[in-house]
């Protein structure tokens, strides 16, 4: 169970995450713990929740970054990072008892937590800090990709897909099946320049992330256009003469 | 990373009982050490306090200790799997020929050698394993060396020895073993100290290749630094694999395990071999005590050092 599937998996579930157009709110990793706290990984316990020092499981979380350029230009960056359900997952071969996964079908990584001895091995071996330890059920817990949530049959199929993207109120997150040049987040990977986090780790992620666009204008060079005298209204010609005195 | 007490002790308590164990079989092997039960009885049973002692303590920090039978079953992938069927294996000839010095067996025997032999390997197996969970993660730029099974062993070998230096004074008939026994605890000493000073190298004045740049893929835009992080207070990513300990802290503790398990053990035990037995009994306890003291804190420094590639989306430029 630990090691890996022999073979390139045909099916691989995954989240494409546009860095362009998030806005840092946190409602997908809100809506997750929503979801996951009654779904297939339940609980994401909480200690302290109301006290002084609160922590608790999450399985996704929105960083922040500054980027600035060597001229001194700075932007904004919001970060959402989850599990990427890597195609060569070293969580899952680390694991000493085969709890933790990854599925054939979906290429999903899961942990199974009737088996897990809780040794946290798995959270080690993952460079991008996906896994979190529940101290209270003394098993790892991690991004299930909502599995009960994307095959519900009971749900209409616009809401089958994980918590994170139908909640995502900026439409910053797509989810689909990365094995297929075909689909849609495949496309879109392809045409914005999608890429890896970490690829120096060479753990294959198949979740990608799409780069902020280049910026459209200039930000130093232009401030207000000013009004042209001659072809400006009688209006703005007024207030510019008002301004300009 | 954080270092937990249970994994600390763990690895200190079961490589100097592996060590013991090898070196005991080996001496025996060899001819060098007599068959006399004290020895047996005393060595066997302390080479088999700290391993087991030290592989219940491993199991204390699991969220599941009484399913700890299952890290059995994936020997092909889990370097943590290996090292416990290794860890139940090695019992098995190492229990045997304890057995066989004490009853009186005659170990000069070709079933002896082969069950001696195999037990003297599944010590350094099993040590290996230990180290290679370690060396093994590529998110820990400090333990994906070589450096990290060959301090291992390295440490197994010296802080067996030196117990056994311990051992062999408890009897007159162990006389002769006794110069032997110093000089293998003296260059196991000795070597450590030496891969030690690579590993603080390595964890001091190198890097891995990750970044913040390559950690968030946006390093072609520009310079990125943590503006905010996701959570206001620690969590287990944080307290787990975020542990950190400053610069001039781990230069002292480093001291401190140098004085301690190098300095004073090497001196205590260089001394001991010129004096009476008595007095080298007393002098090499003091070596084994400080010994003790000097793995403890080296292999506290050993995880608390040593950096996680998470820590580059908390804001840590190179990991
Ligand atoms: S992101 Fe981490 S937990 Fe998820 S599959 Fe990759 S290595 Fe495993
Ligand atoms: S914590 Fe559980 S899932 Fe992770 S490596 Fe240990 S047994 Fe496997």
């Amino acid at each position: 169970m630990t090691a890996l599937p022999a073979r390139e998996l045909a099916t691989k579930l995954g989240l494409v995450i546009d860095l362009d157009i998030c806005v840092g709110c946190h409602a997908c990793a809100v809506n997750c713990k929503e979801w996951n706290a009654g779904g297939h990984s339940a609980p994401l316990t909480d200690s302290d929740p109301y006290g002084a020092d609160p922590s608790g499981v999450w399985f996704n979380r929105i960083h922040t970054f500054e980027v600035e350029t060597e001229a001194g230009d700075s932007r904004t960056v919001h970060f959402p990072k989850s599990c990427l359900h890597c195609d060569d997952a070293p969580c899952v071969t680390v694991c000493p008892t085969g709890a933790s996964y990854k599925r054939v079908e979906d290429g999903i990584v899961l942990v199974n937590a009737d088996t897990c001895i809780g040794c946290k091995l798995c959270s080690w071996a993952c460079p991008y800090g996906a896994r979190e330890y529940d101290e209270d059920a003394g098993v790892m817990k991690k991004c299930t990709l909502c599995i009960d949530k994307i095959y519900n049959e009971t749900l209409p199929v616009e809401s089958r897909v994980p918590a994170c993207v139908s909640t995502c109120p900026a439409g910053a997150r797509s989810f689909g099946d990365l094995g297929d040049p075909n689909s849609d987040v495949s496309k879109i990977v392809a045409a914005r320049g999608g890429y890896d986090l970490m690829p120096e780790q060479g753990c294959k992620p198949v979740n990608k992330y799409l780069p902020p666009r280049p910026r459209k204008h200039d930000p130093d060079g232009e401030g207000l256009s000013p009004v042209e005298a001659d072809q400006a209204g009688l209006l703005a010609r007024w207030v510019d003469r008002l301004f300009t005195r | 990373m954080h270092p937990a007490k249970s994994v600390i002790f763990f690895t200190t308590a079961s490589g100097a009982g592996y060590g013991l164990g090898f070196w005991l079989i080996l001496l025996s092997l060899t001819g060098l050490a007599p068959q006399t039960p004290l020895l047996g009885w005393a060595g066997f049973s302390l080479a088999f306090v700290l391993v087991t002692a030290g592989l219940l303590a491993s199991t204390f920090h699991l969220g599941h200790p009484e399913r700890a039978w299952r890290a059995l079953s994936q020997w092909r992938t889990s370097w943590l799997s290996r090292e416990g069927v290794a860890a139940v294996a090695t019992y098995i000839p190492v229990g045997l020929y304890g057995a066989g010095w004490v009853f009186g067996a005659d170990l000069s025997q070709p079933f002896w050698q082969t069950v001696g032999g195999l037990g003297a390997a599944l010590c350094v197996i099993t040590v290996f394993c230990t180290a290679m969970i370690y060396a093994s993660l590529k998110p820990v730029h400090a333990w994906r060396s070589a450096v990290t099974p060959a301090a291992y062993l390295a440490l197994a070998w010296a802080t067996g020895a030196v117990v056994l230096t311990v051992l062999v004074r408890l009897d007159a008939g162990l006389a002769d073993m006794r110069a032997a026994v110093d000089t293998i605890a003296l260059f196991g000493i000795a070597l450590s100290t030496v891969i030690k000073r690579v590993h603080w190298f390595r964890v001091t004045k190198t890097h891995g290749t990750g970044s913040a740049e390559s950690a968030t893929g946006l390093g072609d835009l520009g310079k990125v630094t943590l503006l905010e992080a996701p959570h206001t207070e620690a969590n287990y990513l944080l307290k787990e694999m975020g542990f950190s300990i400053a610069r001039q802290h781990a230069a002292a503790l480093w001291r401190a395990a140098f004085i301690a398990g190098v300095i004073l053990p090497f001196a205590l035990i260089a001394v001991a071999g010129a004096m009476p037995s008595s007095l080298g009994l007393v002098l090499t306890a003091l070596a084994a005590l400080s010994a003790a003291i000097g793995v403890v804190v080296e292999r506290w420094l050993f995880f608390a050092q040593a950096k996680h590639s998470v820590t580059l989306y908390y804001g840590a430029d190179r990991a």
